[in-house]
């Protein structure tokens, strides 16, 4: 029988990933449905008991998001409008038992290309947080994920948080998800956006879609024709449908390529005109 | 740091302390189910996405399917068992039993749940707020309605009282075996297995089409401690299998050859424990993959390569209907409409999947699974283990959702062959991706139409031919071809008919039996052109069909002329304020919509009720004993409907007696007698039959014992059975009686044979006895630029010819209306690419539109009380109701379902270009 380790201390987990080969267990949302009428055959390090893992903080000048809060757990978390797209994404995800369960930092590094979380930390600026026995480091959420089911993380390493860099000016987000029903459903697609605001005009905007490549990807082109503009209900209108170039949707189960990219147009429009229209 | 292998644990479940010993990664639904006994969590797919397993966790929802055991300890568990408190019920599932929220009830413990987690937080939700909190447990019976008003009334429900005596007939009375279903306690394919059980896995065929050949098996199970035996092809005496008698086509295991994705190869038999732990990998069998006829198309191609090499062109069958001539008959018409439609495979999806256990006893085997014809069921398996009817013996579980798919053999002949040859019972739990992959479906079908009408709106003539895709096996693929042209010209009187429908053999899984029979999708086809004809001529859609509605006296495209209880134009009349008023409120909203439309759309059926003509027997008894218990022996299986209840319903007042004095025996093919399969909406019409008969066959007797009059009231108490009449009261003590009958001293019997006749080469004749008829409207919102269709209200006027349960009729109509909603919008079956419940989707509570019934009962003199038949009639409708409402608010009319998004933004952009 495979081994398991509940360990109550972060040291422990990455003293334990410097010796074997383990799969990391946090919400057991992705794990499990991976095995389904398979046998449970890995070495498991189970990491939802170390308590410091858990929990949304407030630091000096970033937010700290620890790898095994759930999307019930942010939810529920007093955070600043700058959140919003976030916690909109968290309501999308699964069910009511999914949110919580699930872990934020296990959507990340399941790194499936219809991760709800990752648009949406996407246009946060996110870091993460990467330990091993050694010590931590952090990097960009866009170059932790490499591709489909693909990060950088390494057998012996663990994402231990997520980070989300405070703004000297104010923000707010917003995320829009596409489904072919309600509840319960893989993105066909989604976007997420964050403007910086200042005296009325868009003073950086960040917009995320997920769902229409490999990873989720920022949208440069787009967030450079909207700055400078004025922020209002019709604030999408300057969308184009070439800003969308660096997309590569694919046809699937849920959807042809063609519409996936038609949609993530409309919905970003919609997305940007919600924020645009806010006062 | 806790680690370990093989850890112990202490659990807190439901407030008691239980010890674990076991893996820590074991899920915690397997933990409870069998380390703990606390079969009242479901599985249905083991990956989150039915929540039928929902537990608590310290007051909060989650998967105990995606919970390792590890993370349970030291925190409360609560499960359904643990809702009623010093065995009373929680106002919550005495709401549930009020409002009729359970029908098969295997989604019940999780909806329990999470509704629980919500109320314990919030006692006066709103509508918005259940959904929210039920958006992750999925229900395919009940189109969730009757649970959402249960959930909003749980803080003041009282349990429901029986119907007085004489009056069950039309009470809306709770189900009969409704409580187990709300306390865990009800036991269906997977809850009662022997703990010394051996257990049976299957492996499958990975390809739609291939050669094999197997290994040395035996030298592979002695080299696997824990396995038994590997059964193959040769271990089956005899190895064919379907439904019809003259068709045995489809392998318990298949030989040599595969033809279809999923198909049964082996099976392993041995302990859970070793059976789970073989990868498919290790065993020792080698295929080599050939090119699949995928597709009518290609099925139907000159020359293609045969499925089955008996079967020229691959055609299973070609059946017709051919009334007047309406070839010719077009050129007097003043409009004609003419399309294709496309539709494509659809799931199931019960969430309760395939199983149960078999065991030898001495020169007999008996088989306790899930199932919904356990007398088919029982003469199969005679023929696949070569033995004798009286030697095989069928106890149905109760059936966590069937909607046909339990019609055919799932687990039956393997853990039969298994049992017989080991002499140990023998298990078998399908996972969700097996049971979708080698279950049945429904026929995809490409049907092309031709209608035509007079000025006045009348219909002339209908021109269609239906071609199906059956699959690799016939299963019911030949019910289907007869079927829909019977019904393919629609529920109106039109003087010429030409119908085809023609299934073809292909490298699927075998297409069967699914609510409707094919109805749905022939009804998609006939309705888009009653839409058209309509709009062509300047009628409104609704008069339309009210022009050309069968009503008693005209004749069907079969020449059958209706005598009776033909509704349509009543359910036509009753939607009529509706429909006039949707019509006027889409046109107000979309004169200032921009992106969003909203239209309103309208579908008629009518429906058949029991087999195609041919004999389609039910047989009910009555017992009552010596010492005063009264017994239905009902050989009808209840898969959630509710037949348990309205048997019981007309059995009581046909008797004369209370309902809660009856206790049920059902489908055990010992102790009951053959009422046929739960299938083609016949169980309330023949069963409810045959049961009234038998009801009055017992009073009769009881009369004559009492010499009483025939108007006489009877009471049971105890042995004593009274009887007040207008000469006073007689008393009889039953103790008197020898036990003539073995449990029973007094039985009385009923059978009911729908009058049929066959069909002559042309399809003349009369194919069913009665017809349910339905019209349904739909309102939906489009959103024009994403192409997403939200259905907002559905109001289905059916005409039941008497709803004996109002709330098991409604419910009926709702989980039809709901699966009809599916089939329009989101449910496709693609072979190899869908097999689980988040790649294949059904519809959720957050799709739900407002749904409104409206009953007619036009009565049916030949049924009881003059009842028809409602469990797929609500399905029909549904899809041709919401396509038509797409049309009315996009100018698109989608010929193929489902409308997925991207399908409908494609035509919406094109309608534009």
């Amino acid at each position: 029988m495979p081994t398991y380790l509940r360990p109550t201390r972060q040291s422990e987990a990455l003293a334990a990933l410097a010796q074997g080969k383990f799969t990391v267990l946090a919400g057991g949302t992705d794990y499990y449905p991976a095995r389904v009428g398979k046998p449970l055959s890995d070495d498991i390090l189970d990491i939802s008991a170390i308590e410091a893992l858990r929990g949304v903080r407030e630091e000096a000048d970033h937010w700290r998001i620890g790898a095994t809060t759930t999307w019930s757990d942010l939810i529920a978390a007093a955070l600043p409008p700058l959140f919003d797209g976030l916690k909109l994404a968290a309501r999308e995800i699964g069910g009511v038992q999914i949110q919580n369960a699930g872990s934020i930092a296990g959507n990340l590094c399941n790194a499936s290309p219809a991760a709800d979380g990752v648009p949406p930390l996407l246009t946060l600026d996110a870091r993460v947080e990467i330990a091993d026995a050694k010590g931590s480091s952090t990097v960009a959420l866009a170059d932790f994920i490499l591709g489909n089911r693909k990060t950088l993380l390494r057998q012996d390493q663990l994402l231990t948080a997520i980070l989300v860099p405070k703004s000297a000016h104010p923000e707010r987000s917003h995320f829009a998800k596409l489904g072919a029903r309600e509840y319960l459903v893989v993105s066909i697609a989604m976007v997420a956006a964050t403007l910086q605001i200042e005296a009325g005009q868009v003073r950086a905007a960040r917009i995320a879609v997920g769902s229409c490549s490999p990873v989720a990807r920022r949208l440069p082109l787009a967030e450079a024709a909207l700055a400078g503009k004025p922020c209002t209900g019709s604030l999408g209108e300057f969308l184009r449908e070439d800003h969308f170039a660096a997309l590569s949707p694919i046809d699937d189960v849920r959807a042809s390529a063609e519409y996936r990219l038609d949609a993530a147009l409309t919905l970003a429009k919609r997305v940007l005109n919600q924020l645009g229209a806010q006062t | 740091m806790s680690q370990g292998r093989e850890d112990r644990m202490q659990l807190r479940v439901n407030g008691r302390s239980y010890d674990y010993a076991g893996s820590p990664a074991k899920r915690l639904s397997d933990v409870l189910r069998d380390d703990l006994g606390l079969t009242g969590t479901k599985v249905g797919c083991n990956a989150g996405d039915c929540g039928a397993c929902t537990v608590l966790l310290d007051g909060k929802q989650v998967c105990s399917c995606l919970t390792a055991v590890a993370q349970a300890s030291g925190r409360e568990v609560t499960t359904v068992e643990g809702l009623a408190v010093n065995n009373t019920l929680s106002g919550l599932q005495r709401a549930f039993h009020r409002h009729g929220a359970a029908q098969c009830g295997i989604c019940t413990p999780g909806m329990l749940v999470a509704a629980a987690d919500l109320l314990s937080k919030n006692k006066q939700p709103s509508a918005d707020q259940v959904k929210d909190a039920l958006g992750g447990v999925l229900c395919r019976c009940t189109g969730y309605q009757k649970i959402i008003e249960a959930i909003l009334d749980a803080a003041q429900a009282e349990l429901p009282p029986s119907p007085a005596v004489g009056s069950a007939i039309g009470a809306r009375a709770p189900k009969v075996d409704g409580l187990p279903k709300l306390t865990g306690e009800e036991r269906y394919g997977a809850d009662s297995i022997p703990a010394h059980a051996l257990w049976l896995r299957v492996l499958r065929s990975p390809y739609h089409h291939a050669s094999f050949e197997v290994g040395d098996l035996a030298a592979f199970a002695a080299a696997h401690p824990g396995i038994a035996r590997v059964l193959s092809a040769r271990d089956v005496p005899s190895n064919g299998f379907g439904i019809y008698p003259h068709i045995k086509d489809q392998p318990v295991l298949a030989a040599g050859k595969v033809n279809f994705r999923g198909e049964a190869v082996l099976a392993l038999v041995g302990t859970r424990a070793a059976v789970e732990a073989v990868s498919d990998a290790e065993v020792p069998i080698a295929f080599k993959e050939l090119p699949a006829v995928m597709g009518i198309a290609a099925a139907a191609a000159p020359g293609a390569a045969l499925v089955q090499a008996d079967k020229p062109g691959n055609v299973l069958l070609d059946g017709w209907v051919r009334k007047g001539k309406a070839a010719a008959a077009f050129a007097a018409c003043a409009a004609v409409a003419e399309a294709e439609f496309e539709t494509g495979f659809v799931e199931h999806a019960y969430i309760e999947p395939e199983a149960g256990w078999a065991e030898r006893i001495g020169d007999r085997l008996e088989i306790h699974v899930t199932t919904q014809t356990p007398y088919m069921d029982r003469d199969e398996m005679a023929v696949v283990m070569k033995l004798k009817r009286e030697q095989i013996r069928i106890v149905p579980t109760a059936c966590g959702g069937g909607f046909g798919g339990k019609l055919d053999l799932s687990v039956q002949p393997l853990i039969g062959v298994a049992a017989w040859l080991l002499g140990k019972p023998v298990a078998c739990i399908y996972t969700r991706p097996e049971s979708m992959a080698s279950s049945t479906k429904r026929h995809p079908s490409r049907i092309s139409i031709k209608s035509g009408c007079d000025a006045s709106g009348k219909l002339i003539a209908i021109e269609t031919a239906a071609d199906f895709d059956t699959g690799a096996y016939a299963s019911w693929g030949p019910t289907v071809a007869t079927r829909v042209p019977i019904h393919a010209s629609g529920p109106y009187f039109v003087p010429h008919v030409t119908a085809r429908g023609r299934a073809f053999f292909t490298h699927c899984h075998p297409s069967g039996a699914f609510r409707g029979f094919g109805v749905p999708q022939g009804a998609i086809a006939h309705e888009a052109m009653m839409d058209e004809l309509a709009d062509k001529i300047g009628m409104d859609r609704l008069a339309f069909r009210s022009v050309n509605a069968l009503k008693a006296g005209d004749a069907t495209a079969t020449g059958q002329v209706l005598t009776h209880s033909a509704g349509l134009p009543q359910c036509l009349d009753a939607l009529k304020p509706h429909w006039d008023a949707a019509l006027a409120a889409c046109a107000a909203y979309n004169k200032t919509a921009k992106t969003k439309r909203r239209g309103t759309g309208i579908g008629c059926m009518w429906y058949g009720i029991g087999n195609t003509a041919l004999s389609n027997p039910s047989t009910m008894r009555i017992g009552l004993s010596a010492k005063g218990e009264l017994t239905l022996y009902n050989g009808a299986v209840d898969i959630g409907q509710g037949s348990n209840t309205i048997l019981t319903q007309i059995a009581a007042d046909a008797l004369g007696l209370p309902m809660d004095q009856f206790r049920i025996v059902m489908g055990d093919t010992d102790l009951t007698a053959d009422a046929g399969k739960t299938s083609a909406s016949r169980q309330t019409f023949v069963s409810g039959k045959a049961v009234e008969i038998a009801g009055r066959d017992l009073r009769a007797k009881l009369l004559g014992l009492l010499e009483a009059g025939a108007d006489a009231a009877l009471t049971l108490e105890g042995s004593l059975i009274k009887a007040r009449d207008a000469q006073g009261e007689h008393q009889y003590d039953l103790a008197w009686l020898p036990s003539r009958h073995g449990h029973d001293a007094l039985l009385g019997e009923g059978s009911f044979d729908p009058p049929t006749s066959p069909q002559d080469a042309d399809g003349q004749g009369v194919p069913y006895a009665t017809y349910a008829f339905a019209a349904q409207m739909a309102v939906v919102e489009v959103d024009c630029e994403l192409g997403t269709v939200k259905v907002l209200e559905i109001v289905a006027a059916h005409d039941v010819g008497k709803a004996i349960n109002p709330i098991q009729v409604e419910g009926q109509i709702h989980g039809g209306t709901i699966q009809g909603l599916g089939l329009a919008l989101m449910e496709e079956y693609l072979p190899g690419r869908t097999e689980n419940l988040h790649d294949y989707l059904i519809p959720t509570i957050g799709d739900m539109p407002n749904m409104k019934c409206i009953l007619i009962e036009d009565a049916e003199p030949l049924g009881p009380s003059g009842a028809k038949g409602v469990g797929e009639p609500g399905l029909i409708p549904t899809a041709p109701a919401i396509l038509g409402a797409i049309q009315h608010a996009t100018g698109v009319r989608m010929r193929q379902v489902p409308v997925l998004p991207h399908r409908l933004r494609a035509a919406i952009k094109q309608a534009q270009e």
